[in-house]
């Protein structure tokens, strides 16, 4: 399974599209019993109080594991005679004649690396249809041809983004506190640079989720999300809670931190965009699930009333299902997007971190998003990176292998796997732009955001030079490179079906 | 002379790239939410069976698998490479554990029957539990020759010929129909089950029986102590002369001093 996420579920549009979700036995069962906020130095920890209004307040909602809560929601659709199939990607959009979205193909499947046919090549399928609806998750590669199609980006700001790296544990039972959540912000980032930490005591287990988020507009090539993780868990505040516990599974995924700024035109002849692929995500709440199963609830109300339409009007106009983006504008998914549109900008401040802390304290816990203005964010996360020359290399302390750990083991416990004769599926504009640019002037960031070792510099075989590999297998489909990477160099595309991750209950 | 019929073996399996855990009670290993797919032997046994209906020595292909709801799953990847009926032995969860190549021989050899087939097809072995014994057991319950470890398997006039992996190279042996041919790495590479074929596949007969309609009983006749990890792997030394290797093996008790 490719779902990974924290996370705790606001129960908001769950009981809306299930009322009876309790009976029919849904995976929501780890009831928030604390909160907890901290900020972090280097040695110690400041607790910050929970007040009332405060984003990160969970009072009423339940930590899940997202995986084991969408194979739920899967199962309840197949029970309503939906048809789900899993494990095999779409990989193409289709256009009718005048322009509008036909529906998916299905990506070839038998292909060697070289890109020639093998014996067992087959075609991909169609499958054509009135209306197709997106929801790829954060920056979707299929949505981000459809935003170029379709011009849909033309009055919102760039999307901006945070990577999460997760760690899922089995902790010594006396330290497992169900339904305690904690969220941290400080250490090991400086106040210039967006990141935070989560910790979440499932009530099974005894299973601890933790995480740690980095905003992708980060300066310092030098800097390694999934470093940034392992050293957080050193921390004197946590490091207790791994001692004498096992970790059993590792991910990562991109995030969406534009917020309302940043959500695009919502529908286009022929289908609409859903979920984190329109950037539906509440950043100082940390959740998005909610608002993803809300645009959903309402896309599919939209779209079979535009299906159910009695027209003769065969223009493009109307193809689009427009009720949807009406309706989601005047639900409380854009209310709740307007009233923190504010907090992930408001970092943007020469005091960084406290700038952003005390515009939140203010203006979100105290008005509730109501000051009359809007931020701006800064631009693509691709263009914020310094030169090498201009940053100081970060000394990651070395991991133990027993609280902290090494990439390569890491991202053994995925269970990612792709077959390795194939066309690599993170694939390059410009060949030369690795060495030329990334390398030369940032040495190799993407060797190190890629929290799957995909990108490695490797010394050509006469030894003069060095070239990039792209361990394709690897891949755990963060999308993090397709965002970051500095000219935008990397297209990443899917590979075969079934193929990447094998998340269990991330 | 009509075609062959043929009936393949299928186990669903924890997926080969998944890392496996063993459960907290050291009973076994966490299967729950864990990537499953076909035991990647049994996929070769199922392509060879649709490339001998291909070639038309085969006229139907019947396949099986014992075990809990989802090994469904497992019979329509099947039915989507090209297999013409499933017969799905369901053992539920609590009995599933208990299920060993002796029950399974004896199931597929009442299969076998019924359905008087002229092949049975089966995996070499499974990568879960590396028994490599359901093949042999079956041909014995049946009285049929047996082609282990095939790489090659060619129609004769009532017989097979079937070239064997062995240790020594290959080995190849002559066997008269009816009988059961246990599958190797090299005798073929799986076709994949795509998109539209696992929607066809929806419409080809799949029936669920019960053991006990086979007259199976699934008990147990060992039990299961512990299952434990794998030492983890210390990390070796290096020293700088012979002299200190000496000691160092003297020291580990094995030189004598």
């Amino acid at each position: 399974g490719h779902i990974l996420s924290g996370a705790v579920l606001e129960t908001k549009a769950l009981d809306e599209l299930f009322p009876d979700w309790k009976e029919k036995g849904a995976p929501v069962t780890t009831k928030v019993t604390k909160d907890s906020f901290r900020f972090l130095t280097k040695s110690g920890s400041i607790p910050i109080p929970m007040v009332p209004g405060h984003p990160m307040n969970n009072h009423g909602n339940y930590i899940v594991r997202l995986g084991n809560f969408v194979r739920w929601l899967g199962k309840q659709a197949e029970e309503l005679g939906v048809e789900l199939y899993p494990g095999y990607a779409a990989s193409e959009i289709l256009y009718n004649e005048d322009g509008s979205v036909k529906g998916i193909a299905t990506n070839d499947v038998g292909i060697h690396k070289d890109g020639s046919p093998k014996e067992t090549f087959e075609r991909g399928m169609e499958l054509h249809a009135k209306m197709t609806i997106f929801g790829e998750g954060c920056h979707g590669h299929l949505t981000k041809q459809l935003y170029k199609t379709f011009n849909m980006r033309e009055n919102c700001q760039p999307m901006t983004y945070g990577i999460g790296v997760k760690e899922l544990w089995e902790i010594d039972p006396a330290k497992h506190q169900p339904g305690y959540v904690m969220h941290t912000v400080g250490w090991p980032t400086d106040m210039h640079t967006y990141g935070g930490s989560f910790m979440y005591h499932l009530d099974e287990g005894p299973l601890v989720a933790i995480g740690f988020v980095l905003g992708l507009d980060y300066k310092n090539p030098y800097l390694s999300p999934f470093q940034e993780l392992q050293r957080w868990k050193t921390h004197p505040a946590v490091i207790d809670t791994f001692k004498g516990g096992r970790r059993i599974g590792y991910g990562a995924r991109a995030l969406n931190e534009g917020g309302i700024q940043c959500i695009p035109d919502l529908t286009f002849p022929g289908g609409c965009v859903i979920g984190c692929s329109a950037g539906f995500l509440n950043v100082p709440k940390v959740k998005g699930t909610h608002l993803a199963m809300k645009s959903g609830m309402l896309a599919a109300e939209s779209v079979y009333e535009k299906l159910s339409e009695e027209t003769t009007d065969t223009s493009l106009a109307a193809k689009k299902p427009t009720k949807y983006e009406e309706r989601l504008k005047d639900s409380w998914v854009w209310k709740e997007l307007y009233s923190v549109r504010n907090v992930r900008p408001s970092f943007h401040n020469p005091l960084g971190l406290y700038g952003g802390v005390m515009y939140t304290a203010f203006f979100y816990i105290l008005c509730r998003g109501k000051e009359p203005w809007t931020l701006k964010h800064k631009g693509m996360d691709n263009t914020h990176l310094k030169r090498a020359s201009e940053c100081t290399p970060i000394e990651y302390p070395k991991p133990d292998g027993v609280i902290t750990f090494d990439l390569l083991s890491s991202v053994a416990l995925t269970g990612t796997n792709h077959d390795h004769d194939q066309p690599p599926h993170l694939t390059l504009i410009d060949d030369t732009v690795p060495v030329k640019n990334n390398l030369a002037l940032y040495d190799g960031p993407e060797g190190r955001f890629c929290p799957a070792g995909v990108y490695e510099y490797v010394d050509t075989e006469d030894g003069l030079g060095k070239k990039l590999q792209i361990n394709a297998q690897n891949c755990i489909h963060c999308k993090t490179c397709d965002i970051k990477d500095i000219t935008q160099n990397i297209n990443w595309v899917s590979p075969q079906g079934g193929e990447g991750p094998a998340y269990n209950g991330m | 002379m009509s075609g062959l019929r043929i009936l393949v073996g299928c186990k669903r399996v924890i997926d080969y790239a998944v890392k496996v855990r063993v459960r907290p009670d050291k009973l076994g290993v966490v299967t729950e939410g864990v990537k499953h797919s076909m035991n990647p032997f049994d996929e070769i046994a199922v392509e060879e069976a649709v490339r001998l209906k291909e070639k038309k020595l085969a006229s139907e292909i019947i396949v099986a698998s014992c075990g809990p709801q989802q090994n469904q799953e497992t019979l329509r990847t099947a039915l989507a490479m090209g297999a013409d009926k499933a017969i799905h032995v369901l053992v539920e969860d609590k009995d599933y554990s208990n299920l060993q190549p002796i029950h399974v021989s004896k199931l597929l050899a009442k299969i076998a029957a019924e359905e008087k087939v002229d092949i049975v097809l089966l995996g070499k072995q499974a990568i879960d539990d590396d028994c490599n014994q359901t093949g042999q057991m079956l041909a014995a319950i049946l009285d049929w020759p047996q082609g282990t470890f095939a790489s090659k398997v060619v129609k004769k006039d009532g017989s097979l010929d079937v070239t064997r992996e062995v240790d020594g190279g290959l080995e190849t042996i002559n066997i008269k129909l009816p009988a059961v041919i246990t599958t190797d790495l090299r005798l073929n590479e799986p076709r994949y089950a795509t998109l539209p074929n696992i929607m066809k596949a929806k419409k080809k007969p799949l029936t669920t029986k019960k053991p006990s309609d086979y007259g199976v009983e699934i008990k147990s006749s060992h039990q299961v102590l512990s299952v434990e990890d794998p030492p983890t792997r210390e990390a070796g030394q290096k020293v700088e002369s012979v002299d200190l290797l000496v000691a160092k093996l003297k020291e580990a008790g094995f030189m004598k001093s």
